[in-house]
């Protein structure tokens, strides 16, 4: 045993890690699935899908097994490489994501110093998913779902990144860890407060989870962006949507509520604990709002939201400035 | 003004204040008066004096503002028409004055060999798709029709289904087979022309977008196509296209007896249930002759409300729905439900109970229906507090159909909007109330008026008129009239089943109404209700037979498709699909 060496211990480690992280992301992702219908179930009147083994979680494999089995069918009128590439990039990008949250002190794949630019860039990324998906369907609704997507997208990711600078100036770094670390004493929920309220409406649109969902809309565009898409690569732009709500979730927890923080109980216990609430959260959101107009949420985006984080930049940096030690 | 027409006027209206008007202003020998139990002066007159006479009605002080109806009878076969004008073909334009309160027939006689009458789109914009239809069922000719095509058949159809010599029956033509270039050739027909539609593709900045919405969409409500011209997502221009959902009721008609066809009228407005029975059995009771008893008129009108409610709950669940809101339409359905199961429990049946007879109702109510409705009238009213708590109040529901797809009264009307939709712009217009029928008058209930005649106010006031026919079913189970649930009377059919059993006459009388069917007086009936969507109408023709030899069934639904371009151009798509969702309208009250 010469070669199990301290490094490759920790290599493997690392491995394992990472893989365990993605299985569960993926696993959540999938389990949301039940998950939502379950409890847009218990808040609609009715019982949502309860039949496939015990409370219905075996809803999950039956899913599967039909959406493998499907018919892998491709429009005749599409451009192929871009509809195979849309799905792909669509989950790829979110999984990926995944890599920079520190879920407990010592859980975590990446420990990256641009941590949450990181989370931008893949964000950035996975516009393009609904773009190519959009375009390369050749339909009608599916374009003007990802004129949709690519105008919202845009405007909410212009004040998505501010509002999250004014943790990023609070923690004095772009480090997951290092963010939540700064959370010991006071969660940012409560300095950050309108970060907080403006990251989440942009998480909420950077997913196209209702109302924001904007670009699939069923009731005015038919689905929107993947109208043209079936069987397991619909199934991906799905499960995409899943695991951007988890993603989502796990960010808010980490950049607001102080991540693993928490008294007696275990901080993974935490942190599921505080991710599956806003999990719940984004379900009650949907069973529970009308979708608006498509322009209202465009101007809610330009006159509301940026306004508000550009101020609460402003008001951040300032105090910062009058309060920090004057080492400068 | 008597506001109540005698539903068995048959007597002369040569003392009418308008036919007196048009004898003064055009001459007595333009017109021929025609006598009927539609309740309404019918005359005849040359089409060389249409337009004039439309004119002159639509621009006279208390003008008829809405062109209720207009269709034609194939009077080729038609035995009983002695003292009338000499026609092969006629075409009837049905005028309604909501400022008189009075309504108006104007029949002009075509000869075969001349199908020939001048359009009147340019008098009442409506006018057009009743044209296309015309042309579609009887192959009548509109001169000067801007666009006279196949409104409800499919556009490579021969012949024309409504003359007397086009087959009713699947039998009577060869099996159908549908080929690949068959199919090929329908799906290219269904090819939207833009040119043909007077639209151009391109303007000198924009190209624009023909987006095909439907027949198959989410929220088409059923089998309805709509082909939208976009800049963008502004709706530049739109033309609906009908017909998916035609089954030929009107043709049906004449080919089942008059009890028979009661089945059919109920899959009319098929949210409408028992309510669609009701203008169709007044219309063959005026025939008849029935006196209906109290005790049948109330059971009728609390049956009638009962589908009132279900289908505004339909209404208002899908309605939300449109509007993004997933949640509302489970716990409408939840008391749709419960409505169900007081209907069922009293007729039998769920959605197509088709429970009215001609004379009466198909049974008494069962013991214990007043529990069974009060359990209902119960429930309902804090429901109603929720649903305008949590959605109507909602600040994305307001602003997603506040002054959308608005109009005003004096369009609502030219367009022939009737119903909540025409109520919505102000219009106290309420034929329960304005004319009312089947005990109406009895009642102490208010129509629910909107204001800005727009998205948010067809939805609200659907709420209110939900509370005011809860208003009535209560009355109906606190003062239920004792006696009988059918008419005493040789053609109530089947007759009364105690009797039937007792007397070898009533026994017979039964046999041959449900085999034969019962054979009626020639002559023309109409009767109007105020249905879930609006005005329906039935049109009967007798030819003392036991079918009828034309029914006309005059649907809300089928003008207010007919208006959506005119509310929505301009409009955003997500305005289209409130606009949509807040008309309220089903594919078979449309195409019939």
């Amino acid at each position: 045993m010469s070669w199990w060496t301290p490094q490759v211990e920790a290599i493997a480690f690392a491995l394992f890690q990472a893989l365990v992280i993605l299985i569960a992301a993926v696993g959540a992702g999938a389990l949301l699935t039940m998950v939502e219908r379950r409890l847009l179930g218990l808040w609609q009147d009715r019982h949502g899908p309860n039949r496939v083994g015990p409370f219905g979680v075996l809803q999950i494999l039956a899913d599967m097994l039909k959406i493998l089995f499907k018919e892998d069918w491709i429009p005749p009128f599409a451009d192929r490489t871009f509809f195979v590439l849309a799905p792909a990039i669509a989950m790829a990008s979110l999984l990926l994501s995944f890599m920079i949250i520190p879920i407990t002190p010592s859980w975590g794949v990446a420990d990256l110093h641009i941590g949450l630019l990181f989370f931008f860039a893949m964000a950035g990324i996975n516009v393009y998913a609904v773009l190519f998906g959009g375009w390369s369907s050749g339909n009608k609704y599916a374009l003007l779902g990802a004129m949709r997507a690519s105008a919202q997208t845009l405007s909410y990711e212009v004040f998505m990144g501010l509002s999250l600078m004014g943790v990023v100036a609070m923690a004095g770094s772009f480090n997951m860890r290092e963010i939540v670390a700064a959370q010991e004493t006071i969660w940012f929920i409560v300095p950050q407060f309108f970060g907080f309220c403006t990251f989440l409406v942009a998480g909420i649109a950077v997913t196209h989870r209702h109302p924001f969902d904007q670009p699939e809309a069923e009731q005015e565009l038919a689905d929107g962006y993947h109208v043209e898409y079936s069987g397991m690569k619909w199934g991906m732009f799905f499960i995409g949507e899943y695991v951007g709500i988890v993603l989502v979730s796990a960010l808010i927890v980490t950049l607001f509520l102080g991540g693993w923080h928490g008294p007696w109980l275990p901080p993974i216990v935490w942190f599921l604990l505080k991710t599956a609430i806003f999990v719940g959260f984004f379900v009650l959101l949907r069973a529970a709002l009308p979708r608006p107009r498509y322009d209202a949420v465009m101007s809610f985006g330009w006159k509301i939201c940026l306004p508000l984080t550009l101020i609460n930049l402003l008001v951040t940096g300032a105090l910062i400035l009058i309060f920090s030690p004057a080492g400068g | 003004m008597s506001a109540v027409q005698s539903p068995y006027a048959n007597h002369s209206h040569a003392d009418d204040p308008v036919v007196q008007a048009l004898f003064a202003r055009f001459g007595n020998h333009v017109f021929v008066e025609q006598s009927t139990y539609t309740g309404m002066p019918v005359l005849w007159l040359d089409r060389e004096h249409l337009l004039e006479v439309l004119g002159f009605l639509r621009d006279m002080p208390e003008p008829f503002e809405m062109l209720f109806d207009l269709n034609a009878i194939d009077e080729r076969l038609r035995s009983h028409r002695a003292d009338l004008p000499p026609a092969d073909f006629t075409v009837f334009y049905q005028l309604m004055s909501v400022s008189r309160n009075r309504d108006l027939m104007l029949k002009v006689a075509l000869s075969e060999r001349d199908l020939e009458v001048p359009s009147v789109a340019g008098l009442y914009p409506n006018a057009n798709w009743y044209e296309r239809e015309v042309w579609d069922m009887f192959g009548i000719d509109f001169r000067g029709h801007p666009h006279l095509t196949r409104l409800l058949m499919p556009p490579t159809w021969h012949g024309h289904p409504l003359r007397k010599d086009y087959p009713a029956r699947a039998t009577e033509f060869d099996p159908y087979t549908l080929t690949v270039e068959g199919q090929d050739t329908e799906q290219e027909a269904l090819r939207f022309d833009p040119e043909s539609w007077g639209m151009k593709r391109k303007d000198e900045n924009t190209d624009y977008m023909f987006l095909n919405l439907g027949p198959n969409h989410p929220s088409a409500h059923g089998a309805f196509r709509i082909v939208l011209q976009l800049d963008g997502e502004v709706v530049v221009d739109c033309v609906p296209d009908i017909g998916y959902h035609h089954r030929g009721a009107e043709k049906m008609a004449e080919r089942q007896s008059w009890h028979s066809y009661i089945p059919y009228t109920d899959r009319i407005d098929y949210t409408g249930g028992v309510m669609n029975n009701l203008p169709y059995v007044m219309a063959v009771e005026k025939l008849a002759g029935i006196q209906v008893t109290d005790r049948a008129k109330t059971i009728r009108v609390m049956m009638a409300e009962m589908f009132r409610i279900n289908s505004h709950l339909l209404f208002l669940g899908t309605y939300l729905q449109d509007l993004g809101a997933m949640t509302p339409v489970f716990f409408t359905f939840t008391d749709r439900q419960k409505a169900y199961e007081v209907i069922e429990g009293i007729t039998g049946f769920r959605m197509h109970p088709a429970w009215y007879r001609i004379g009466g109702t198909a049974h008494d109510l069962p013991n214990g229906w007043d529990k069974l409705v009060q359990g209902f009238l119960d429930w309902m009213p804090k429901r109603l507090v929720e649903y305008e708590r949590a959605m109507m109040e909602n600040a994305v529901i307001r602003e997603r159909t506040k002054q959308v797809a608005a109009f005003t009264t004096r369009e609502a009307l030219e367009w022939g909007v009737t119903g909540p939709n025409l109520r919505a712009t102000g219009c106290d217009f309420d034929l329960r109330k304005k004319r009312p029928y089947s005990g109406y008058e009895n009642f102490d209930f208010e129509v629910p008026l909107g204001a800005n005649g727009d998205a948010f106010d067809r939805g609200q006031l659907r709420i209110d008129e939900m509370r005011q026919s809860l208003r009535i079913i209560q009355q109906c189970v606190d003062h239920m009239p004792a006696g009988d649930y059918k008419a005493d009377h040789p053609l109530t059919t089947p007759p009364p089943r105690e009797k039937m059993l007792q007397h070898i006459e009533t026994l017979i009388t039964h046999f041959l109404q449900v085999s034969w069917g019962p054979v009626l007086k020639p002559n023309e009936s109409l009767s109007m209700i105020e249905a879930t969507k609006g005005i329906n109408s039935y049109y009967l023709t007798s030819d003392g037979n036991t079918m009828s030899y034309r029914t006309r069934i005059r649907t809300p639904s089928f003008p207010h498709l007919q208006q959506i371009p005119a509310a929505v151009r301009g409009a955003l798509v997500p305005d289209l699909i409130a606009h949509l969702g807040s008309i309220d309208f089903v594919m078979a009250d449309v195409d019939r």
